[in-house]
């Protein structure tokens, strides 16, 4: 009797087992079916993007083509998990570059036109023109300007309130040059590493946020 | 109409008082969207679009092109000529051309199909500008006015509706270009603004509904009337992205993930911006 109740329990727990097993493959199938499909889909869409548009002025086609944190970034709408947040962030600290001389702060009137400035890197623009940081569209910096985004966070008193900190200073030159080193598939551009700011611009847009005479942190 | 000139004029003159009376000081910015909001309101007075709707009407009726025939025998969606109601089921797939189409695609297609002219012909003139007038964005003003208090309805059943639908939801999260941006950066999340200017969550039924009904649209600080290919192909342009190809393919996708998601909301087209 208790021989054949153990050996019930014992049919019973495997075969539990097994059906939890099969489920766990067809749902590593099922996934891996999705992420195959999903995939086919996205290069049908890149394919089908690489018909519809023609290069025109500086902007040419070769844009559509995406570079690893751009892909990644998409397959996940912009929400990876963990371990691809990780990925994302330790490939562009590497494409991260500091300044050679370790000047990071520079004339915060001139990072003041930087923010205001939207100009830059689209088919309308003349590229010999220096492009602008376009900072104010996403947020707040100074007082005086009310016309401010929200899609990032509100700068204004950045240094003052972090007492002008030099590994602040370092974190938000790395955070201008390279978003993405620091958050993953973040809505800002990669204003060093993408070429859309020279270092001189970036130096001079890190003072509008860490110079104490900087309106930001009046 | 002229009229309707004066009330524009009136328009532009509150937008330049909404701009002198804008506050200072971060905790106003409330005052500053009602502000802008009661511009708004202001400026849906009077809408130059009906220029525009009325020019579209002449040419839908007119004989033109090398065959001489009038656009009304054109099936936009609903069947032969009706143009009343059918600006809200597309995009949509049309056998007799075997592609899905948008109503500028459609548009094209029945210019070159009922009038005889070559594509690039048809295509020539997308948008106007200050020395050219678009016959397109014309039609495009008078087929969508047509529709105007109708709902949203694209069905998305035949497969490559799906298809399309699918790949427009890729192009709309697709980051590239040196700013590394998608539609999603801006539009993918609720409340979000650009400068003051509100950027609807085009994922979302309410704000999706409401952004796509209102387009096509008068554009104040353009004197021009815009369709949604224009939208697309501007919106591409800030994206630093190369030229939207007009009524391309990629552009017919994108519009059917917009247009369905919009599905239910009513059309109020076109409508007036700044």
């Amino acid at each position: 009797m208790r021989a054949k109740f153990i050996h019930s329990m014992v049919v019973m727990l495997t075969s539990g087992l097994v059906i939890s097993g099969c489920a766990a493959v067809s749902e590593q199938n099922d996934s891996a079916k999705n992420a195959a499909k999903d995939a086919a889909t996205r290069q049908a869409a890149l394919a089908m993007m690489q018909a519809s548009f023609k290069t025109r002025g500086q902007a040419s086609v070769d844009r559509l083509n995406q570079d690893e944190t751009q892909s990644l970034c998409s397959q996940y709408q912009d929400n990876p998990p963990k371990e691809v947040r990780e990925k994302i962030e330790s490939l562009n600290q590497k494409l991260t570059l500091f300044p050679a001389d370790g000047v990071l702060l520079g004339d915060w009137k001139e990072g003041e036109k930087i923010a205001q400035s939207g100009v830059g890197k689209q088919f309308s623009d003349n590229p010999e023109n220096a492009a602008g940081g376009n900072c104010y569209a996403c947020h707040q910096l100074t007082k005086a300007e009310v016309s401010y985004g929200n899609i990032g966070p509100s700068l204004y008193n950045y240094g003052k309130v972090r007492a002008y900190a030099p590994e602040i200073t370092k974190y938000v030159y790395g955070k201008i040059y390279n978003a993405e080193a620091y958050s993953a598939c973040s809505n800002m551009p990669r204003f060093g590493h993408s070429n859309i700011l020279t270092p001189q611009q970036i130096k001079n847009v890190v003072a509008l946020l860490m110079d104490p005479e900087s309106p930001v942190n009046k | 109409m002229r009229n309707h000139f004066f009330t524009g004029l009136s328009s532009a003159l509150t937008l330049a008082l909404v701009l002198v009376v804008l506050p200072t000081g971060a905790q106003t910015s409330e005052q500053t969207l009602k502000e802008i909001e009661r511009y708004r309101a202001a400026l849906a007075d009077g809408n130059p679009a009906e220029l525009w709707e009325a020019r579209g009407e002449d040419l839908w009726r007119k004989q033109r092109g090398p065959k001489m025939a009038a656009l009304d025998k054109c099936d936009i969606g609903l069947g032969a000529g009706v143009v009343k109601g059918a600006y809200a089921v597309l995009p949509k797939y049309f056998a007799d051309a075997d592609r899905v189409m948008d109503l500028e695609s459609r548009l094209v297609y029945c210019m070159v199909s009922l009038q005889g002219f070559t594509p690039e012909q048809a295509k020539k003139d997308p948008f106007g500008g200050p020395n050219k007038k678009s016959d397109i964005e014309a039609l495009v003003a008078f087929i969508t006015a047509a529709s105007r208090g109708v709902k949203m309805n694209v069905v998305a059943s035949h497969p490559k509706e799906q298809e399309y639908y699918e790949l427009g939801k890729k192009m709309f999260f697709h980051r590239g270009g040196p700013h590394d941006f998608s539609c999603a950066n801006c539009h993918g999340a609720d409340n979000q603004r650009i400068r003051l200017q509100d950027l609807p969550n085009l994922l979302k039924q309410p704000a999706a509904q409401s952004a796509y009904t209102s387009w096509p649209a008068y554009r104040v600080s353009q004197g021009e009337l815009r369709s949604f290919q224009w939208r697309l192909f501007d919106c591409f342009r800030q994206q630093r992205f190369p030229e939207l190809v007009f009524t391309s393919d990629a552009s017919v996708a994108l519009t059917m993930f917009l247009a369905k998601n919009a599905n239910g909301g009513v059309l109020s087209a076109p409508s007036i911006k700044r």
